[in-house]
């Protein structure tokens, strides 16, 4: 089990099983945090890279509902689509995800909203996946021009 | 064996055993009897465990000595830790944000919006 922690965000990266679990606690009631993840005037601000802009295809978080959304960047635009497999006001979503440019690849994410006393949340999201190389790929992807200079980085060191 | 090195090195240290190998010889240098000692297993087995660490990138082993002694990359260790820190960071900028709107909306919320009235599908 590797883990890293630091202020809030937690990350835990599972030996056993291809899954990425984040644990983050926040300063408002679960209903909030919950608001903000199924609103779709809501996501828009805080959902995707800073640097791109999120554009809605649609955005129906009730259970059996689904989403995609658009990623727009330099002109280029990544899509991304999943469902609504169970969606528990306040306390719990599970959704697919899935990048449009690896269409067969899927990531089955749980969200638990956990009330917390002195009216705060804890969040935990865990994305499971089907092998380990999708994970570490999904690890690593979230890096842009981070992961480009941490390969050639590692081929550096190994090359030595 | 996976193509990229980040998948080595994750899969590398995804054996218990490896991973106590490599707590161990950040300790101190070592060799296969030395890293054998404390595991029922059989020197083959720790030779082949070496291995998936050594092509990993993970350690090296002096080809000078008759022991061969074993010695950790620390820094291909580290720079595997950056990765998953530069994972958690990207989640914490995300979360920040989501801090910064949650400061903007009212507290008495319903946890979810409206049912959306002819909403494109």
């Amino acid at each position: 089990m590797t883990t890293t922690r630091t202020r809030q965000t937690m990350i835990t990266v599972d030996p056993d099983v291809p899954l990425v679990r984040i644990t983050r606690e926040f300063d408002a009631p679960a209903a909030k945090v919950f608001r903000a993840h199924t609103d779709p005037a809501l996501v828009t601000h805080w959902i995707g890279p800073r640097r791109h802009e999120m554009r809605l295809d649609h955005y129906d978080c009730r259970t059996g509902g689904s989403y995609r959304y658009l990623m727009v960047s330099n002109g280029n635009e990544f899509g991304f689509h999943g469902s609504f497999h169970e969606v528990r006001p306040g306390t719990l979503i599970v959704q697919t995800f899935t990048f449009e440019g690896q269409p067969d690849g899927v990531a089955l994410e749980r969200l638990v909203f956990e009330d917390l006393p002195d009216g705060r949340t804890r969040l935990t999201a865990t994305s499971l996946v089907d092998s380990f190389e999708a994970r570490d790929a999904f690890v690593a992807g979230g890096m842009e021009e981070g992961v480009r200079e941490g390969y050639e980085r590692l081929d550096e060191l190994l090359a030595r | 064996m996976t193509a990229d090195p980040l998948s080595r090195v994750f899969s590398a240290l995804a054996d218990p055993t490896r991973r106590d190998m490599v707590a161990r010889l950040a300790v101190a240098d070592s060799d296969v009897n030395g890293l054998a000692e404390p595991y029922d297993v059989s020197l083959q087995a720790v030779s082949k465990h070496l291995k998936v660490l050594e092509e990993a990138g993970l350690v090296s082993r002096s080809r000078q000595a008759q022991r061969r002694p074993v010695h950790l990359e620390a820094e291909v260790l580290d720079l595997m830790t950056r990765w998953i820190e530069r994972y958690r960071r990207q989640a914490e900028e995300r979360y920040s944000r989501l801090d910064d709107l949650l400061t903007t909306m009212p507290d008495d919320v319903e946890p979810v919006p409206p049912p959306q009235t002819g909403a494109q599908r």
